[in-house]
């Protein structure tokens, strides 16, 4: 019987063939899927936030682009996954409400985006595919059997990239 | 933010339910005027919440909700949502617009800025109690509405906290009007650093 295993907002799961990692609901965090097609091991992380530089707390690493992803992909290796064979993609990054002076806290969707495109460039983990931006939220699922990463939304269709 | 949040005591706490009362009592009055409708209110519950479980507050990440939100502005700037499952914002919008109860599936631009109004209207009556308390000028911004995922709506909120911590204080009223089956749920979210204003401003220590 394959899992459907559940990752809270900032917080991060891995998991291997034939269970399914999924996150509900993304504005402007972003979900980042991590996928080894070889030894089928992945993970998920739901970040809130660019990065913990600029933070004033950083109790939980799992929050951050720059923080959450060394810690899944150690725990990946750790279940057998092998670092260079590591593939992304993500999904998120919404504005969810337009307002007419957008402050800089409003864009923090765009943000997010480029921060983990930055910090995969980084880590040099290849990104694969991507569908952020918009104003919608995006539920993520990324099965292990396949590494396809379906994206559910509520007037925008369902898609896998 | 956390030690802000969890260093106040149980009077601190009774004092912002006390307004979170009055606020949502005045909201909730300001509702059953327009509607003509008899409007019942829980007492405000007041939670601090780890950040990744506000959501389940009003049914979990996927829920499909409508949210009105307003920055307010002054010296402690806050976040003020109004969330509603997507029936009962429905149901909201064809009592506003004087439609058969269900006829409405889809929301035209009239019914988004009907929505918004009530959530203009919420705001300023809840936002007057907490000014009458605390003597501070708190102004609430236009509002802006989206109809999605309960988790994308409330990350815009919940970002901002995470900034500066993991938890959440959220004060929080459920709306009901029983025949019509209308629910809806009312949050103000301080600022980090509000919290320390308006307590200071009610003179409530500790």
């Amino acid at each position: 019987m394959s899992q459907l295993i559940k990752v809270g907002m900032a917080d991060y799961k891995v998991g291997r063939s034939p269970d399914s990692l999924i996150t509900y609901g993304l504005g402007s965090c972003i979900g980042i899927a991590l996928f080894d097609a070889v030894a089928k091991i992945g993970g998920l992380s739901h970040i809130m936030l660019p990065d913990s530089q600029q933070a004033r707390s950083s109790d939980n690493p799992a929050k951050f682009a720059d923080t959450a992803l060394p810690l899944m992909v150690e725990e990946m290796i750790r279940m057998g996954a092998v670092r260079n064979r590591l593939r992304a993609k993500i999904a998120g990054g919404a504005q969810m409400f337009t307002f007419a002076n957008a402050t800089e806290i409003m864009r923090v969707g765009e943000r997010n985006g480029e921060a983990v495109r930055a910090t995969l460039k980084k880590m040099d983990i290849a990104l694969v595919a991507a569908d952020t931006g918009g104003n919608y939220g995006r539920t993520v699922e990324l099965k292990l059997d396949s590494g396809l990463f379906r994206i559910k939304t509520i007037d925008k269709g369902e898609k896998e990239i | 933010m956390d030690e802000e949040i969890f260093k106040l005591s149980p009077l601190q706490l009774d004092a912002l339910r006390e307004i979170g009362n009055v606020g949502a009592g005045n909201a909730a009055t300001a509702l059953s005027q327009i509607l003509n409708k008899r409007i019942d209110m829980t007492v405000p519950q007041i939670s601090v919440l780890p950040l990744g479980e506000v959501p389940e507050v009003v049914g979990g990440a996927d829920a499909m909700v409508a949210g009105v939100y307003l920055r307010v502005y002054g010296p402690a700037p806050s976040s003020i949502l109004f969330l509603l499952p997507r029936d009962s914002a429905f149901y909201l919008v064809d009592m506003l617009m004087g439609r058969a109860h269900g006829s409405t599936v889809q929301l035209n631009e009239m019914d988004e800025s009907a929505l918004m109004e009530i959530g203009n209207i919420l705001s300023g009556a809840y936002l007057n109690a907490l000014s009458h308390f605390t003597k501070l000028t708190l102004l609430p911004s236009i509002p802006a509405l989206a109809m999605d995922m309960a988790g994308a709506i409330l990350s815009v909120i919940l970002i901002q906290l995470g900034q500066v911590g993991d938890h959440a204080l959220v004060i929080e009223t459920e709306f009901s009007s029983d025949n019509d089956g209308v629910k809806g749920h009312f949050f103000l979210i301080p600022d980090p650093g509000s919290l320390g204003t308006i307590m200071a401003a009610i003179g409530v220590k500790e």
